[in-house]
Order: C-alpha cells, then sequence, then structure tokens
C-alpha cells in the first residue's frame, strides 16, 4: 500500500529554507529494534478515581437500568452526562431527571483496527448517541451494536446518523454501576427518525 | 497601563487526606466559587484561566481537557501550565502585563488520595536511561541532596527535626491544613529513615484539595474589595541532570528569588520581607530555601529554627501556615496553597496563624523531586 | 463583543526559525532534536542563547515518552538550563500556543528575547504512540468502552460529513495536496504524488477514515525566536510581526456539542483577529497554515478559521482556492499530512513555514504575490481546543 512512498524529501538540504542542512538520523523498525541502543521500561500506573457526587449517581442509575440527567434551574439545560454544576451558569445543578434509554445516533465510525494498528475480528461502531429527554439534544460516547455485517457498505445499509436506537443492558445481576451496563445501542425496528 | 498586578480574589478548598465524595471537578468548582466570591466577580468577567496540571498526577494525558467546565470557563481563553505554580502565576502576571486581560484565574487542585502507584509516578520523572535504572526510591535523590546541604551549611539533625514540629504544630491553627499534629523532635529522629539521612516524618504527607487564585491588573485591584501586590515574580529552571547539579544549593531557588527581588526593587531581603512561606516538601528544603533566598547566610536557618526565630510569633515566620509538612503536600496545587496562605497573611486574615505587621512576604515554590524548577514571587500590602 | 480588554500595547516579531528533519523514528533523543531546531533558529538570527531571557517550551503527552514531567527532561536541550522556563500544554494545539505563550513573555515588558521550542518523539512509546491517547478519554464513563485514538476523528469527520453532504473524494484531495506540497519541503517525512483514487483505495482504518488521509507518527522539533520591538531591528530587518493571538477552549462534554464546526477554532480566530485589526479574513489573509492532522481536519479548521463557508471548503479545495497558486494558499507547506507530525513540533512548523513565507524566502514552496499576512492554526485535546497566530509583515 505505501510502496509508492519515499523514504526522505528529495529536496537537497540547504537549498529550501531556512536554507541550512535539517539534522537528523532517520531509523528504519529493525534499525531501531535491534541496531541502536535502547532503554525499555514498562510502566504499571494505577489510579482509583473518585467519581464524585454527580458521576456516582449517574453509575447508580446505570446499575439499575435507567440513564439519568440533571437539569439547571437556571438556563433549563437537560443534560447527561450528569455533573454536579452547570459549566455555562457556574451554578451547582441538583434537579435529577430519568432519560429515556432510547436515543438518536448523532455520528458513528466502524473501526476495524486496535489503539495499536492490529485488525480487529469484528469491526467496532463507536458513535455519539443524543439521549431521549436531553435539551439541548445532547449525550455520550457509546457503541452501537446488534449490527450484522463486516464491511463499510453492509453496515452504512443498517446505521444512519439520525438512526433511532435503544440501549440494550446488561442483565441486572451483572450490572456494576457502570457504563458498560449498558451493552450498547441497537438500531430501533422502526427504522429512522428525522 | 499601569504594570501593577495583584491578587484580588483566593479560593481554597481545605486540604484533607481523602476526598472520596467529590471528583476533581467537583472540588475545583467549589475553589473557583470561592475564588470569584473573594474577589468580588462573576465568572463571565474573568478574561483569561490557566490551570497548573500534570498528566500523570492526573492519570489521564492531556488533561488540559478536563479543565474548563469547573472554572466556568467553557469557550474562554483557557490554558495549562505544565509545570509550578508559581509559573502559572507567572502566566497570569504576563498575560495581565500584555494588557488584553484584567482578571486571570489560576487553578491547581490534587487527588494524590487517587494514585495508587505514587512510587511508580515518581520514579518515571527520572531520565529513564541513565538514572530510572538504579532504582531507587525517588525520595533518595532528595537524601542525596539533604547530606550535601547539611555537611555543607553545618545543619544538626535536631534542626531539620525541628522544621517538622514547627510546621506541623502550626498546622493546628490553621483550618485548611490536613496533618497538624503536636510531636516531637525524637519523633521524628526515631521515625522510619526512608533513605539516609531522610526519615518518614521529614517527608510531607500527602493531601487532596484544589485552590483558584484571582489575579488582576492595577485597574481591576482598585475595584476589588482585598487587593494584595505582586511586586515581583521569577522563575528558573536548572540542569535536570543528576549529574549536572550543584548539590544542596537550590539554585533555582537562588536565581528565581533574584529575578523577584529585582522586579521588586528589594535589596536587603531579610530586612524588607517580614514573613516567608517556603517549600518544606521535605524538612531540610525550609532550611536550604531560606539561604537560597538570601533570607538567612549559611548556618543562620539552623540556628534560627532551633532558638523560635522562625516561629509564627518569632522575628521571621516562615511557612506560619504550617508549610506542606503541616497542610499536606498536594503536588501541583502546592505553590497556589502557599500562594492563598501569604495573601491571606497580608490582608490580615489569617486568623489564628496571622503574623504581626505583615507587610511584605515571600513565596518561594520547588516542583519536587527529581526537579530543578521553582519560583518565587514578593507580596505587598500596598 | 471584545474578546479581549484592550489592544496589547508592545509589539513582538519572530526573527529566527529552525527545525530538524521529521522523521518515523529518529536515533536523536528529543533533547536532541530540541538542540538541532533551537540551535538552528538562534544561528539564523544571529542571537546567542546567553542573550535569550526566556525559553517556553511546548510538547505533547508525557505518555510518548513515559517520562513524568517530560517538560523537566527536555530543558537542557532546549537551552533553558539556568533560565526562567515553562511549558504550556494544550494537548495538539501546543505548537501554535507555544508562540502565544512566547509572545506573552514579550508583549508583558518583562523579556526582550525569548526561544520557544516545540519538540515531539513518539517512536518511543510502544507498541505504538497511539497507545499514549488511550487515556485522553473520561476516566469513568469513557475508558472501559476501551476507545482509541481514531475513534474521534472518526466520530468528528463523519458528523462532518453527514452535515454538510461531504464526500470522502473531496476530503481526500487534502492528502493529494499536502503531500504534494510538502515534496519542496526539506523536513518532509511522507511527501509524494498521490491521487484521489490511492487515497480512497488505501485501507479503511476507522470508517470513514483511510489510512493515507492520517498523518503519520514522528519525531521531530521546531523553533523560532521572539524579540520585542526595541531589539528586533538589531537581528533582522525583516522582522514578522506577531499582530494577533487567540486561544479558546470548549468543554470537556464532548457528546453535548456539535463536531460538525469548531466553533472553539472561530472564537480563538476572532480574538486573534480583532487583535490584528482584522476585519475581512477573506481578504486580508493572504496564506493560511491550519492544523491536518487529518485530511479533513484542514477543511473543518478553515470554516472554523472564517476563511470558507460552513461545509463549502470541500467545494474550494476542489476549485483550486487553497492550491500553492490559488487565492487563499493553504498550507504551502505540505502540512501535517506532507511533512509530518510530530505533534507540538508540527504546529510550530507552521509558523516556521508563515516566517518564510511573508519574507519571500520560501524557495520552491513560495507562494506568489508577496504575501503580506498570514495565520496558522492549531486543535487539540478532546477536539476542543484552537489555538490561532496571525503573522504579519506590518
Amino acid at each position: 500500500m505505501m510502496a509508492h512512498l519515499p523514504k526522505r524529501s528529495p529536496v537537497v538540504q540547504g537549498t529550501a529554507p531556512p536554507y541550512r542542512a535539517l539534522r537528523g538520523n532517520p531509523l528504519s523498525d529493525a534499525e531501531f529494534r535491534t541496531g541502536v541502543l535502547t532503554t525499555a521500561w514498562t510502566p504499571t500506573l494505577e489510579y482509583a478515581w473518585d467519581a464524585g457526587e454527580a458521576i456516582s449517581e449517574f453509575l447508580d442509575g446505570l446499575r439499575q437500568g435507567k440513564i439519568l440527567g440533571v437539569r439547571c434551574r437556571r438556563c433549563g439545560r437537560v443534560v447527561t452526562p450528569p455533573r454536579a454544576f452547570c459549566e455555562l451558569d457556574f451554578k451547582p445543578m441538583d434537579e435529577w431527571v430519568e432519560l429515556a434509554s432510547t436515543g438518536t445516533v448523532n455520528t458513528f465510525s466502524i473501526c476495524y483496527v486496535t489503539w495499536d494498528m492490529k485488525p480487529l475480528r469484528r469491526p467496532q461502531l463507536p458513535a455519539v448517541i443524543e439521549i431521549d429527554g436531553t435539551n439541548p439534544r445532547g449525550g455520550f460516547l457509546h457503541l452501537v451494536g446488534g449490527v450484522p455485517g463486516r464491511s463499510v457498505e453492509e453496515i452504512r445499509r443498517r446505521v444512519r446518523v439520525g438512526m433511532r436506537v435503544q440501549a440494550v443492558w446488561k442483565p441486572r445481576a451483572q450490572r456494576d454501576g457502570a457504563i458498560t451496563d449498558i451493552r450498547y445501542f441497537a438500531p430501533v425496528a422502526s427504522g429512522r427518525s428525522r | 497601563m499601569s504594570d501593577r498586578v495583584a491578587i484580588v480574589g483566593v479560593g481554597i478548598v481545605p486540604l484533607r487526606v481523602q476526598s472520596r465524595e467529590r471528583s476533581f471537578r467537583e472540588l475545583t468548582f467549589e475553589a473557583a466559587a470561592r475564588a470569584y466570591a473573594d474577589a468580588g466577580i462573576t465568572h463571565e468577567e474573568v478574561d483569561s484561566f490557566v490551570s497548573v496540571c500534570e498528566d500523570f498526577h492526573e492519570g489521564t494525558s492531556i488533561t488540559d481537557e478536563y479543565t474548563p467546565d469547573q472554572l466556568g470557563a467553557v469557550l474562554r481563553p483557557v490554558h495549562t501550565v505544565a509545570g509550578d505554580g508559581l509559573q502559572g502565576i507567572a502566566a497570569a502576571v504576563m498575560l495581565v502585563r500584555s494588557g488584553i486581560a484584567d482578571l486571570v484565574a489560576v487553578e491547581a487542585h490534587c487527588k494524590a488520595s487517587n494514585i495508587v502507584s505514587h512510587q511508580q509516578v515518581l520514579a518515571m520523572a527520572l531520565d529513564p536511561a541513565y538514572e530510572r535504572p538504579v532504582r531507587v526510591t525517588p525520595h533518595a535523590i532528595a537524601a542525596l541532596e539533604m547530606r550535601r546541604y547539611q555537611q555543607d551549611s553545618v545543619i544538626p539533625d535536631e534542626a531539620i527535626a525541628m522544621v517538622v514540629v514547627k510546621n506541623r504544630r502550626q498546622a493546628l491553627a490553621n483550618p485548611v491544613a490536613a496533618h497538624g499534629s503536636s510531636i516531637s523532635p525524637e519523633d521524628v529522629l526515631s521515625s522510619a529513615p526512608v533513605a539516609e539521612p531522610l526519615r518518614t516524618l521529614e517527608i510531607s504527607p500527602y493531601a487532596d484539595g484544589a485552590v483558584v487564585i484571582v489575579v488582576a491588573s492595577e485597574d481591576a485591584a482598585r475595584r476589588a474589595p482585598k487587593p494584595v501586590w505582586i511586586r515581583g515574580i521569577g522563575w528558573a529552571s536548572d540542569s535536570p541532570w543528576l549529574a549536572m547539579r550543584s548539590w544542596g544549593q537550590a539554585s533555582y531557588a537562588q536565581l528565581s528569588a533574584t529575578m523577584a527581588y529585582t522586579m521588586a526593587g528589594i535589596t536587603d531581603p531579610p530586612r524588607e520581607i517580614s514573613f516567608a512561606e517556603l517549600d518544606d516538601t521535605y524538612a531540610y528544603k525550609e532550611l536550604q530555601h531560606l539561604e537560597a533566598a538570601q533570607l538567612a547566610s549559611r548556618g543562620e536557618a539552623a540556628r534560627w529554627i532551633m532558638d523560635g526565630h522562625t516561629r509564627q510569633g518569632g522575628p521571621f515566620p516562615v511557612n506560619p501556615s504550617g508549610g506542606s509538612l503541616g497542610m499536606g503536600y498536594c503536588f501541583d496545587a502546592t505553590a497556589l496553597y502557599r500562594t492563598g496562605a501569604a495573601v491571606q497573611q497580608l490582608r490580615g486574615e489569617a486568623g489564628r496563624v496571622q503574623v504581626r505587621n505583615a507587610s511584605t512576604g515571600l513565596v518561594l515554590s520547588w516542583r519536587g523531586v527529581p526537579t530543578q524548577t521553582g519560583g518565587a514571587m514578593v507580596l505587598g500590602a500596598l | 463583543m471584545s474578546l479581549m480588554k484592550r489592544k496589547p500595547t508592545r509589539r513582538v516579531a519572530v526573527i529566527g526559525a529552525g527545525l530538524s528533519l521529521f522523521m518515523r523514528r529518529a536515533l536523536e533523543t528529543g533533547k536532541e532534536l530540541s538542540y538541532y531546531a533551537a540551535s538552528q533558529a538562534l544561528e539564523t538570527c544571529g542571537v546567542r542563547l546567553k542573550d535569550i531571557g526566556a525559553v517556553v517550551m511546548a510538547t505533547a503527552p508525557d505518555a510518548f515518552d513515559g517520562v513524568h514531567m517530560k517538560g523537566e527532561w527536555l530543558l537542557d536541550g532546549a537551552g533553558a538550563t539556568r533560565k526562567p522556563y515553562l511549558r504550556a500544554y494544550v494537548g495538539g494545539g501546543s505548537g501554535v500556543f507555544s508562540i502565544i505563550s512566547g509572545w506573552m513573555m514579550v508583549a508583558s515588558g518583562l523579556f526582550d528575547l525569548v526561544l520557544v521550542v516545540a519538540e515531539e518523539k513518539m517512536s518511543s512509546c510502544q507498541p505504538h504512540p497511539q497507545g499514549a491517547f488511550l487515556t485522553i478519554f473520561d476516566q469513568i464513563i469513557e475508558r472501559p468502552l476501551g476507545p482509541n485514538l481514531l475513534w474521534i476523528f472518526s466520530l468528528e469527520q463523519h458528523r462532518y460529513m453527514a452535515t454538510y453532504g461531504i464526500r470522502n473524494d473531496d476530503i481526500a484531495r487534502v492528502s493529494v495536496k499536502n503531500k504534494h506540497n510538502a515534496i519542496a519541503h526539506p523536513a518532509a517525512q511522507v511527501a509524494t504524488e498521490i491521487t484521489v483514487k490511492d487515497v480512497l483505495a488505501s485501507e479503511v482504518v476507522a470508517w470513514p477514515v483511510h489510512r493515507l488521509m492520517v498523518s503519520p507518527v514522528s519525531d521531530g522539533a521546531a523553533a523560532i525566536v521572539l524579540a520585542s520591538e526595541k531589539v528586533a531591528s538589531r537581528f533582522t530587518d525583516k522582522p514578522v510581526w506577531v499582530q494577533g493571538v487567540g486561544w479558546c477552549l470548549d468543554t470537556s462534554y464532548w457528546g453535548n456539542r456539535d463536531l460538525a464546526y469548531p466553533r472553539y477554532v472561530e472564537k480563538a480566530a476572532k480574538m486573534a483577529y480583532e487583535m490584528a485589526g482584522i476585519t475581512e479574513p477573506r481578504k486580508q489573509i493572504h496564506v493560511v497554515e491550519p492544523y491536518d492532522p487529518f485530511a479533513y481536519k484542514e477543511l473543518h479548521h478553515l470554516e472554523g478559521l472564517q476563511l470558507a463557508d460552513r461545509g463549502k471548503a470541500p467545494e474550494d479545495l476542489a476549485h483550486g482556492r487553497f492550491e500553492r497558486t490559488g487565492e487563499l494558499p493553504s498550507c504551502p507547506s505540505g502540512g501535517l499530512m506532507g511533512v509530518g507530525n510530530p505533534i507540538a513540533a508540527a504546529g510550530l512548523m507552521k509558523v516556521c513555514e508563515l516566517f518564510w513565507q511573508l519574507r519571500g524566502e520560501a524557495g520552491a514552496r513560495q507562494v506568489p504575490g508577496a504575501p503580506e499576512r498570514g495565520v496558522a492554526q492549531a486543535w487539540g485535546d478532546l477536539m476542543q481546543v484552537g489555538t490561532v497566530a496571525v503573522l504579519g509583515l506590518q
């Protein structure tokens, strides 16, 4: 795929600004691994983050099979993921709202690789889901699932921006109070909205 | 347009060993709300925002992402200084002096309690090829410096222990402090060795918190209830290499203090400065910084701590807040907590830890092991 | 409504610039790369390190290097030993924020000569530098989903395409233009002639993103020297003035934002334009270096910069408006897509490009018509931050 890419700019050093040779010694992958001296370190970094008031409530809601939001008394926005204060009015937000488990796909992608660029057996479908009941419409990152097919064409036939989706939950006993208590959002049988 | 800059708002969340019920966002929201109220402003009136934080303290890459909401800074000019708290204040000072901002909020928070692998995080600050493979606790670097400093300045172990005693006792009177206690020099000297000559009680213990400081132009300061003037500010970094430093000398402190004094027009620091909040991440540092900031001559720092010269009621109070030893060490927020404490002194609002006749204070900070980076700031009531 | 309290009174100029090669993996350490760029910037304008009052460093995630507080670790390579040194870090926006950071140092009156260095060494991070980005996501409600960096780009690109009816061919043209432009850039890592067909035939990594729409992993450094008006003329008779700076950070709640349009780039641009006295950006800006880590981003950012109508940048591109010889040359350097993407260094590389373009020194990359004013822009964090600098001859 990349065979036609040259290794280095053909510009003769010194003939383009800053009109001095640019320094640097490029290495190939093989040279990097075996040709030069390197030091390796594998960090073990562990953190235990306090979820805080708002997110703890949200996670608790997820355990109960609910998506919660909060409403700002001042500007009237209803938002999720919930927060303890309205970031626009800079006032506490404490009016909790139970939102629907349905929503709309704001955007999605079809990802075929892992973070270190290895092929996935089945593509992942990350998406931003706008949750029903929010105002203005908004939501959070999650996954679209329950969609057969592997190729871009197959998946795009079944998943669209603006499509209606429904949360598919883990069974009660398996929920931890985590975002993954929702397995994924699946297309709603009745088709597209808008 | 004047170049004078003041601090007009301080918002402090009391330091605590744990802060389980609240996330870092919620802690910072409280600090910001308090700071803006203290300054008599709304979040909308702030022109620019600076956050002081480090990725590995948060456990997040590009932690700048998570800064604006809790400052009321959505869609505003916000930037992160991955550095010392006084560098954050310096950025605010420069923004004000450039003319484009009259009010700048500077934020830092700490969730040390959320870091499980402390030693790993600290160890990762060492050079991977030359320094990390030695595999000693990073506290050993402080210990190396401590031994050298003790020798050069002739500091007895008891003097260092007295720093701990003074600061932890002082913290009992400071409602914001997490580690106030009544201990004796013997308690300190018999505490478990960490890396000789450094002992456990000579290392400031961690605490969680958040602090916001509001910096203002002269115009804006005149409208604020209680301005305290930044007469001078300085910051400097000496070589990061362990092999390339003048062990024991805290050169970053010398350079920073000189820069701040020059800006403030201070030519005789011991006479012109009334009190100081100096970094005491490790107890010996308080003495070392006292000397490096030209407030005490070599050896004088040890005499002073032994004869009470630097206690709250003494001739030259040092760390009346209780320092990090007494308040708690809170990483990137440390320098801003000391700034807040100094501002309260100069306003006469320090309550039980109030220093008498405080007119000019020095804040001196250090980024901690293994850095040679720090800052200095001269604050004045007028 | 004004985005600043008042215009700054002290003028700041760029008087020198330097680069290292941009490489997939360099033998050199980050300190050494910084040294290459910094020493070259100083050499080109005859400023000695001892005359530099302060140093600013821009470098993106510490996780690339596996070094905590890596700003400290790099400072000797940036010439900052025993000087006031500061690292400002706004993710991918850092490269252009670095000149803003340096600008405030001089504009404050505290320093007359400031060295600005931007460095990145991504190759240390194994098995792949993308690993450093696993932790950009929310600790509690995002990371458990296993997101990777490609997700945010593909989600944003798709939203942009769906909102305006833009197709992948339109976007692929950016890869073609920039990789071609980079052929004339001595630092370039991935300069080449390709076609839209090549781009669309390249592997789909995260649809709609194809591999040839992604800028490469890189090691490299860039540096500039800033001077106050008082001293600039001592070192050059062609100072390039920092006419305006702007920056803006949007909410971290990106699921609550419309990804189709970078409103934070707009706001940052408006701040910089206000400072520079620009009222008609499309007429008054002659060359632009928008941030292009992925092909669609150049288009997205041109719209945010007010240089194309919303959703219309692809059309303008197709009509040749953004070619070097077009009405508004965009990424004449070859951008990140062509030169390479050592993150912070890439942003400052764009500033260097404007420096040479405005002085008429860009050689084979020179845009015609004697441009007098240019804009450099970078972007970063979770698709949240816009950093903008306007440079000009007046």
